[in-house]
Order: C-alpha cells, then sequence, then structure tokens
C-alpha cells in the first residue's frame, strides 16, 4: 500500500490490490496518507495457500468488497478520468488535545472504553495530580520528546513526549519509580502493539541495578501476575504503544487473527544473582551496573521442558525443531536449570552454539512456512547469507535453523522447579515499521 | 461519583496530513508498460502470475511487467525508481 501511494505521488497511476479484510486497513490508510481516493481492488481472504486455478478464479471473479468484476475495477482504476475529489487530496489537521474536557469519573472511564484507549481492563483515570506525581519519576522535562511510534511498516508515525508515557503509565497502574523503565521501552522505536496478521507480542527483560531498586521480581512466578512492577511496567508499554501510535483497532490498525495473551502484559527481571552465568545485558555489551530494558519481539510461539535431564538433547531438538523458525528462540530458564547445564560443563555460549548446530531440518520443511517464504525468501534470493545457502540445498538435506547470534538466553525464576520456557523473540529484527535506530536494548539511566 | 475531573488524553501526536493528488489516468493501457509488483507475501508470486498471463490473454497489446522489491515490509527506492522510470501504470500485491 505504501508502495503504490509513493508510486501515485511520482505519476504512476497504480491499483493496490488487497484481500477484502484489509479494505477498512487500506482506507485509514490512504486516508492518512491524504490521499483517501486511492483506487483499489480486493479479492478474497485468503490469498496463502490457494491453488493457481483457485487465484485465476478471483481475478476472474467479483470485487468482494465492490462487488464488480474484479478486472473492471483494476482496469478502471487506471484508466478512468480523475474527478474533482482526486485532484483535491485530503489536507487536515488531526490535534490530539492535551486535556479532556471536565467530566464524572464515570463518564471519563466509559469514554477511553468506548475511544479503545485501553486494554478493557480497568485503568486508573490520568488526572492533573497522578500524572504530576508520575512524572517525579524522572528529571526529564514532560515536553520532551521520546520518539515516535507506528503499528506497521506502511503507516503513519505519531511523535509522543515524556507527559504522554507518563499518562499510560498512570493509566496502567505504575509507580512514579517505574517511569525511567517504560520511557526506555517507549523510546525503543518497537512498538508492542503491532498491526501484523502474526499477532505479534513484545517480551521485555530487566537487567541491572534498577531490578531490585523498584522491586522487581526474578523469583517465583517472575512471568506471571504476582509482582507490581513486572506487571505494570509491561501493560504500561502496550498501553503507551497502542495510544501514541494513534491507535490499535481491530480491522483497522490490528490485524492479528488469533491475538495474543502477552499483549497484556510481558515484562520481567533477570535474577543475575542466581545465574552461574553472566547477565543478558553484559552478553550484549553493556556494563554489569548499567540498566537496561531488552525487547523481543515475538511471543508468537512458546515450547516448554525440566531439565538438563538426561535426553536433554533430545528435547532441545524437539522444541527448537518445533518452533516457526522464522522468529527465533528466547530460551527463558530457572536456576536450576542454567546451574544443571553448568555442572554438564557448559556455559551460556556453548549452549547457544549447541542450540545452532543441532537444530536442523530438511530444507522442504524449512522453506514451507508462510512466514519464511515472506521473509526470509526474498533475503535469501538476494543472495544474504545464511539464507541464501539454505536455499540452494536440496529438498531432504538438513539445514541449520538458527545462527549461534539467533539464539538467547535469559535467567529467571523460583527455584521451585527446574523449568525452562522457549519463547519466539526476535531481538535484532524488531517488527515491521519499528525504527532501528537504536540497540534493542534500552539504557534506562538516561531516562531516570 | 462525585464531581467532575479533568483527565489527561492519552494519544500521541499525529502527523499533520497533507492532500496528494492521484497520478493523472491512462486513456488506454494499449501498448503501455504496466508493472505488476509481487509484494512478496506468501503466493503474491503465484497471484501475479496469473494476473499476467490473464492480461497476456484479454489484453495482449498491454506490456506486462513482473517485478519485485528486494524484500517485504522494506522500501526499495531502486526497484521504485525503475517504475517510475520506464513504466506508465502499476498494479501492487497481493497486501499492504
Amino acid at each position: 500500500m505504501g508502495l503504490a501511494l509513493g508510486l501515485e505521488q511520482a505519476g504512476i497511476p497504480t491499483v493496490p490490490v488487497s484481500t477484502h479484510v484489509f479494505a477498512r486497513v487500506a482506507k485509514a490508510t490512504a486516508l492518512a496518507y491524504g490521499m483517501p481516493t486511492v483506487r483499489n481492488a480486493f479479492v478474497l481472504q485468503p490469498v496463502v495457500g490457494r491453488s493457481v486455478a483457485e487465484l485465476r478464479a478471483y481475478i476472474e471473479g467479483v470485487d468482494p468488497v465492490s462487488k464488480r468484476p474484479f478486472m473492471q475495477e483494476v482496469i478502471e482504476g487506471l484508466t478512468r478520468p480523475l474527478s474533482e475529489e482526486d485532484y483535491k487530496g485530503a489536507t487536515f489537521e488531526r490535534s490530539t488535545p492535551r486535556l479532556l474536557e471536565p467530566d464524572t469519573e464515570d463518564n471519563l472511564q466509559e469514554l477511553y472504553i468506548q475511544n479503545r484507549w485501553t486494554d478493557y481492563l480497568p485503568v486508573i483515570l490520568p488526572t492533573e495530580e497522578r500524572v504530576e506525581r508520575m512524572l517525579k519519576g524522572t528529571k526529564l522535562a514532560a515536553d520532551k520528546i521520546v520518539g515516535r511510534l507506528r503499528p506497521t511498516a506502511f503507516r503513519e508515525y505519531w511523535e509522543f513526549d515524556v507527559e504522554k508515557v507518563a499518562v499510560n503509565a498512570v493509566m496502567a497502574g505504575a509507580r512514579p519509580e517505574y517511569l525511567p523503565v517504560i520511557l526506555a521501552m517507549a523510546a525503543s522505536g518497537t512498538t508492542a502493539r503491532s498491526s501484523s496478521t502474526t499477532s505479534f507480542a513484545t517480551i521485555s527483560i530487566v537487567n541491572g541495578p534498577i531490578r531490585n531498586e523498584i522491586g522487581m521480581n526474578s523469583g517465583i512466578g517472575a512471568l506471571g501476575p504476582y509482582n507490581q512492577a513486572n506487571a505494570t511496567i509491561g501493560r504500561a508499554y502496550g498501553l503507551v504503544s497502542q495510544n501514541v501510535q494513534g491507535g490499535s483497532v481491530p480491522g483497522e490498525s490490528y490485524m492479528g487473527s488469533l491475538g495474543n495473551f502477552l499483549n497484556y502484559t510481558a515484562c520481567f527481571a533477570e535474577a543475575e544473582e542466581r545465574s552461574p552465568w553472566t547477565p543478558f545485558h553484559v552478553d550484549e555489551g553493556f556494563k554489569a551496573d548499567e540498566s537496561t530494558v531488552s525487547i523481543f519481539f515475538g511471543g508468537w510461539y512458546t515450547q516448554s521442558g525440566y531439565g538438563p535431564r538426561e535426553t536433554w538433547k533430545e528435547k532441545f531438538f524437539r522444541c527448537l525443531t518445533a518452533t516457526d523458525h522464522f522468529s527465533p528462540p528466547l530460551i527463558v530458564m530457572d536456576p536450576l536449570v542454567a546451574r544443571g547445564f553448568a555442572a554438564l560443563g557448559m556455559n551460556k555460549r556453548s549452549l547457544i552454539e549447541w542450540c545452532a548446530e543441532n537444530a536442523k531440518l530438511p530444507a522442504r520443511e524449512y522453506w514451507d512456512d508462510q512466514s519464511i517464504q515472506s521473509v526470509i525468501r526474498p533475503r535469501a534470493v538476494a543472495g544474504v547469507e545464511p539464507y541464501a545457502s539454505r536455499l540452494k540445498a536440496a529438498p531432504d538435506e538438513l539445514i541449520n535453523i538458527f545462527t549461534p547470534n539467533d539464539v538467547k538466553i535469559v535467567v529467571t525464576g523460583g527455584e521451585t522447579q527446574a523449568a525452562f520456557k522457549i519463547f519466539g523473540g526476535m531481538y535484532t529484527w524488531r517488527g515491521p515499521g519499528a525504527s532501528l535506530t537504536q540497540h534493542a536494548a534500552g539504557r534506562i539511566d538516561e531516562w531516570r | 461519583m462525585g464531581g467532575k475531573i479533568k483527565v489527561y488524553d492519552p494519544r500521541g501526536y499525529p502527523p499533520k496530513v497533507v492532500g496528494k493528488r492521484l497520478a493523472p489516468r491512462l486513456e488506454s493501457l494499449d501498448g503501455k508498460i504496466l508493472y505488476l509488483v509481487d509484494c512478496l507475501f506468501d503466493n503474491s508470486d503465484r497471484f501475479m502470475e496469473q494476473l499476467r498471463l490473464w492480461f497476456a490473454e484479454h489484453m495482449p497489446a498491454v506490456i506486462v511487467r513482473i517485478i519485485k522489491p528486494r524484500e517485504s515490509w522494506v522500501e526499495d527506492p531502486e526497484m521504485q525508481a525503475k517504475i517510475v522510470a520506464d513504466g506508465h501504470a502499476a498494479i501492487t500485491g497481493v497486501g499492504l
């Protein structure tokens, strides 16, 4: 869609073809671009998995949105003379007020729900007093610009300042001392409300001294609803994302087919003191006394297990090859598991290398994946390694599905069980539309 | 609940939308170069090939070329420049 709009602006009449479930998104995108009369044509959803004959039937059939013959829409879209409206485009300001009209608490709660500014759990209304208190969590000016976010690559960026982050942090139930963490997350350039059809979420991991200063949980139930900081920081990141980027509305700016529980909140601290290995942020080049928040874009799949038991290699092989391999694994393990591997003579690096070396699939299975076809295959065709070599493999040849840089390990948990989980979690590629100007881990200390 | 209270709007700051006009339309596609841009979503290559075949069968006077960006979800200025340089019209798809 973004390409089509750009081509129109460059003087090339263009018809963007989408599936019918994207009709509202297409309209909203065109309007936000100032080109509301873009001549879209639609075919039925899905295109993925349809045979040649079925696709041909789409082309020779009816546009499910306009109810006119599809090819008539396409050809007229390129040849029908422009109307007065086409010539005009649409120029308008979309300012958002700083404060809303005063009203009762009940009415304002209802307004927030009607405007889709919540996650449909109760929110704390951001009054002047509460926001002022929240802003005491940072020395930065309320009007300092933090960054800009958008739900995906073809949508426009919206900008936001410290005050907007504080407003959403209040709504989430966060305390002022959590604000620097939330600011670092918001500044990451990664939205926690991606509009991808793949129902992505973000998983955020806090390292360094601030974990203990604000009382984050890296013990029993670290990934669960048992700590105010873990719960509200993750929730605040989601609310900030959806509101400062201009929404996360199903059918308009959110297209995840299944949705994702992790979108409610997914934030925890690493159990640095109880891990036999270096903390995650140190692995990534930060100093141990720096506080960071690392954002993993994913949450698409979860594998679980215990260990390391006698057959841990078989278990890890099954877990790793059962992942949707376009999304590399973030392995979250209890300190008992980490110490178990250490007792086997493995360190974090050697375990990562074992995973990358042994997680193999027949090339045919590797390439028969929707996201691998859409995202990885073009890179392979363009000669980017290691994908290009994987593409050259014969269908039954076993190929490595991850590189050591893809695999990340973080230690957390309460040592009540030697448990691990493997989440889909992309660390360096953070989704369509992400601004990748910053390191994937944000320095929290800059936002204190 | 009691009296009225003042609360903040949680939304960010949207950019101003500046109207842009559509490109002038063609009187006819005959003899013109029409680019079919395969956006690289799964199976869109098959769709574009069928679209190419449709033009070959029903509107053979149109010069149809299939073109692909280097990656999904990433702008490809070189491809766009090529379409603008020697194309007369385009169809993009399938996807947003």
